[in-house]
């Protein structure tokens, strides 16, 4: 068993967006790998590259308005060297996405089976009867209690719950060994958000696959997470084990942002509120640390020109050396 | 006195249908519910999606047709139009809604946006009115060259902070903020409930604070209703809510809150599975027949529970037995 | 979903009858008689006045609406002053005439206007675009009787390739020659009114394909490895297309509009044309018909269309 390797090993990948003829980067020098049998999040706020990061992987820009440099090695193969054709290979196959919105990612006007049955049809040789057994097989495995009757429905007859468990049978058809998950519950219910990371959870335990977790929710990330990357403008800023990152943070925006959440002993006093805001793509700084014009109390000689990742323990890294003599302002003296 | 008292509200919507196009039912949206809004507090209303929390909200600002029951607000029940008026009870409560991009009007200046409700309720002449909006700014942190701006030019936190400012113009006694922070990021939204702190603070704002994210209500309310199929299942003090919750839909949320404890999450889990059983078994000794809500009974001064009476029962005397 | 129909046209008789009065008053209301200056200019007024009376016009107008609401349950819509023939038998002759054209030009329509819709949208931005919107410009912006106008110049003076009047020609034999000359005397008028009728389609179809393009399903196709040459036959084309079947429902009112035009400018005796002429003639009897045929017409499109959307879009559903 190939377990513990990685398989998927995205090396340098930088992806550009053209905005009236000049190209600016939205994600620049991703390093990430992903193993069989874990879960890695990507956390960080709107705006920071985290779904373009999976669309990146997922070959789904539009290559006369995008430039993607660097390589995604998937189980060999340089996804980025792939063309079109090439790539519907991984796509619905080896690689399986599930959206963030269920009822739109769904085609309003085709039935449940049929929209399951459809990533078979490209990737399969099924019969048709073996696809239909599949069909409810796989909505049986995310949990959908009378699949039959599901199959015949069409999107807008089920809940919002009912519809993301689709868009996972979808993903899951054909067993991939890489499940992208772009904020998957965040149009959800607390509840139907619990279950839906249940099944998730149970579908790569039984598969192997690796899933990678995009969301902005640090509870989410928490609760489902083995691995962490937070990004922040377009840049990975600190990797590591969930208790790594939750126990032990050491960039400045993932404590800013775990100091920002409501928690269940700051009811009276104010949240912590990052000043500023993420640079627009246009205004994105070339050089120097993202982050600075966020933390300005920090000396500029603790930050590095140009920032790279620090391994500070195993499999824990951080951009810049300013986690070092990063303080909020209101804790003079004592070191987090 | 209580700000606001609403008793036994009811928003049926009927649906038509058959030939004759009758109605043949309705969908009770809000379904009887009551409680108490106290001067400047904020009471958190929480519920899943389609539990009528929004209906409920809408039908307090006057924005929603009710089927019966009545919201009384200085002694006078606006529900009906002619108090309302009497009352000047819309330049009293304002709301703020989820979406700040689509409640804001695209083609007007902020000025025009913010100055909107002065000119309802206030005969300001033009330098007045400037002096207030820019003021107003001032109170939610803008800048005065945002005046000329228009929404689109802000990012979703400002928008929201605009919303704010629109809602407090008219120097309102209560707001009703329709899960006003669960389109922004963390950061974000963190300023936005200090911004809204802070005003309560300052001006004494009683709010309704309608939200699906407990961590958030948590943080903002001190007294807290959890709605559930358009009926309240628990009422209390937000140590009432969090730390004794005792109807199983109450349980159940709080057990499907996500927690940032890295350590605990196997027995977070396990312990969510568990209430998620109980729930699924014993569903029908939570409602009655018809799968509604009880009519909630009253446990300790402020903590008010639906449950049928043998549970109540049972209940009051295990407290008894701990005590 | 029976039910909703019958509902649906049970609500549309007292339309109609409000319709009907509101014509018949219209009609009436409209200066001018029946007989002066038909029958002989230099007709006597007291025998204009003697024919007045005997035809029941000089009764107040509630009487005589009574009467042609009697007459029209025998299925009698009463004589042409005009032609003196019933106006049964003058409209179901013109009738035909004009379902020959509507029917020509709506085919004719759709298989312009299909192709070049999705062609623009599938190359959005391109040159085959800006052409096609330009197309859809001009023709937008150039009122219908002039296209006519400025077509039958062209091709019927100058080049000499069309009959520019009538409907048949009165030598062919009958048979296949007939329907021949049927079918080359509504080629001109049914190739410039489908030029015309594509512009709205286009517009609608290209932006309903742009749309499905950036929408989340086809996202979710791409990312189910659908090659993009199926993802515009299952996805984009099949849910663009839903909104324009349902419009066909629509479009014969257009049609009906469109025939005003096109018949007077060819001379084509259809429904179109005979109503110009009643008009013009006072001839109340076949304009009150005319207006009625065409109100009832626009109702039963609006409900086709209806049914057509129910059918096809799973999320609407007539109950």
């Amino acid at each position: 068993m190939e377990s513990t390797s990685e398989f998927l090993n995205i090396k340098d990948v930088n992806t550009s967006f053209k905005i009236k003829g000049k190209y600016y980067d939205a994600i620049s020098h991703i390093n990430l790998e992903v193993h069989h049998d874990e879960i890695l999040a990507i956390v960080g706020e709107s705006g920071c590259g985290k779904s373009t990061l999976a669309t990146t992987i997922m070959g789904l820009h539009d290559p006369a308005e995008t430039k993607i440099t660097g390589e995604i090695d998937f189980e060999g193969t340089n996804l980025l060297s792939l063309d079109e054709k090439g790539y519907n290979q991984f796509r619905g196959a080896k690689i399986g996405m599930i959206f963030q919105d269920p009822l739109s990612a769904l085609n309003p006007l085709k039935r449940i089976e049929d929209q399951i049955q459809e990533v078979m049809d490209y990737h399969t040789n099924l019969t048709a009867e073996q696809k239909h057994d599949r069909v409810l097989e796989l909505l049986k495995d995310v949990g959908i209690v009378n699949p039959k009757r599901t199959a015949h429905q069409f999107p807008h007859e089920l809940s919002g719950g009912m519809r993301q468990r689709v868009i996972i049978a979808i993903a899951i058809a054909c067993k991939p060994d890489l499940i992208i998950a772009d904020e998957p519950t965040t149009a959800l219910d607390v509840t139907i958000q619990a279950q839906i990371l249940d099944v998730l959870r149970d579908i790569q335990k039984e598969n192997h696959a690796g899933i990678i977790l995009i969301t902005h929710d640090l509870g989410v990330v928490a609760e489902t997470a083995d691995r962490v990357a937070v990004m922040y403008a377009g840049q990975i800023v600190e990797l590591g084990s969930a208790e790594q990152i939750f126990n032990t943070p050491k960039h400045p925006y993932t404590r800013s942002l775990l100091r920002s959440m409501p928690q269940r002993d700051n009811e009276n006093d104010d949240l912590y509120v990052i000043k500023g805001n993420v640079p627009s793509l246009q205004k994105m700084p070339h050089t120097g640390d993202r982050f600075a014009p966020r933390i300005p109390w920090v000396k500029s000689s603790s930050h590095e020109t140009n920032p790279i990742m620090h391994e500070i323990e195993s499999g824990h890294s951080v951009r810049c050396t300013c986690y070092k003599d990063f303080e909020f302002p209101d804790q003079g003296g004592q070191r987090a | 006195m209580s700000l606001i008292e609403i008793n036994d509200l009811k928003v049926h919507y009927p649906i038509r249908s058959g030939f004759w196009n009758r109605i043949t039912y309705s969908v009770k949206a809000v379904d009887g519910i009551s409680f108490n809004i106290e001067a400047g507090e904020t009471y958190g209303l929480v519920g899943e999606s389609g539990s009528g929390k929004s209906t409920t909200g809408k039908s307090v600002v006057g924005l929603e047709k009710i089927t019966s029951g009545s919201i009384m607000y200085k002694g006078k029940d606006i529900t009906k139009k002619s108090n309302r008026k009497e009352l000047d009870y819309n330049h009293d409560v304002q709301m703020i809604f989820q979406d700040s991009l689509s409640s804001l009007n695209p083609r007007k200046r902020i000025e025009d946006i913010i100055a909107e409700p002065l000119r309802n309720f206030e005969k300001l002449d033009a330098n007045e009115e400037k002096l207030r909006v820019l003021q107003l700014l001032d109170i939610v942190g803008l800048d005065a060259d945002a005046l000329y701006k228009y929404p689109h030019q802000f990012s979703g936190g400002q928008r929201q902070r605009i919303g704010v400012a629109r809602a407090v113009a008219t120097n309102p006694k209560l707001i009703i903020a329709d899960e006003p922070v669960s389109a922004l990021d963390l950061s974000v939204q963190a300023q936005v409930l200090n911004f809204m702190k802070k005003i309560q603070r300052e001006f004494g704002i009683s709010y309704l604070f309608i939200s699906h994210d407990l961590g958030v209500v948590r943080h903002m309310c001190n007294n807290i209703a959890i709605m559930n199929r358009g009926r309240l299942v628990e009422i209390g003090t937000r140590d009432d809510i969090y730390n004794h919750p005792l109807h199983i839909y109450t349980k159940r949320l709080l057990a499907a809150i996500p927690e940032t404890n890295v350590n605990h999450r196997q027995e977070h889990r396990e312990q969510r599975l568990e209430v998620e059983k109980i729930y699924q078994e014993q569903q029908d000794k939570y409602y009655d027949k018809d799968g509604k809500a009880y009519p909630l009974v009253q446990i300790s001064p402020t903590h008010s529970v639906a449950l049928p009476e043998d549970l109540v029962e049972k209940i009051k005397h295990e407290g008894e037995v701990k005590a | 979903m029976w039910k909703t129909i019958l509902r649906r046209i049970l609500i549309m008789i007292p339309e109609i009858i409000i319709l009907s009065i509101l014509v018949f008053l219209l009609a009436k209301a409209m200066p001018g008689d029946p007989f002066t200056g038909s029958i002989n200019p230099k007709a006597d007024p007291a025998q204009i006045h003697h024919l007045m009376k005997i035809n029941g016009l000089y009764d107040p107008w509630y009487q005589q609406y009574w009467n042609w609401v009697v007459h029209l349950f025998h299925g009698n819509l009463g004589n042409s002053y005009q032609y003196q023939e019933p106006v049964t038998r003058l409209i179901s002759g013109r009738a035909v005439n004009t379902l020959w054209l509507a029917l020509f030009t709506t085919v004719l329509t759709y298989c312009f206007a299909l192709p070049m819709g999705m062609y623009a949208a599938k190359h959005e931005g391109k040159l085959p675009d800006s052409i096609i919107r330009i197309y859809t410009y001009v023709t937008y912006c150039i009122p219908f009787f002039v296209i006519l106008v400025i077509g039958i110049w062209i091709f019927g003076y100058v080049l000499g390739w069309f009959p520019t009047t009538g409907s048949v020609s009165s030598t062919a034999n009958p048979g296949f020659p007939t329907i021949a000359s049927r079918l080359y005397h509504i080629l001109l008028p049914g190739i410039l009114g489908a030029l015309f009728g594509t512009v709205n389609i286009v517009q609608y179809l290209r932006s309903e394909v742009i749309d499905a393009k950036g929408s989340d399903y086809v996202r979710t196709a791409r990312s189910k490895g659908v090659p993009e040459k199926d993802i515009y036959r299952h996805h984009i084309f099949r849910n663009s297309l839903l909104p324009i079947a349902a419009f066909a429902g629509y479009s014969i009112t257009g049609l009906l509009n469109g025939s005003l035009f096109t018949e007077t400018v060819f001379s084509y005796p259809g429904m179109g044309l005979l109503f110009i002429n009643s008009i013009s003639y006072r001839d109340y009897t076949v304009i009150t018909a005319l207006v009625l045929i065409y109100g009832i017409l626009n109702l039963l499109g609006t409900l086709l269309s209806d049914i057509i959307l129910s059918i096809v879009d799973p999320r609407i559903r007539i109950q």
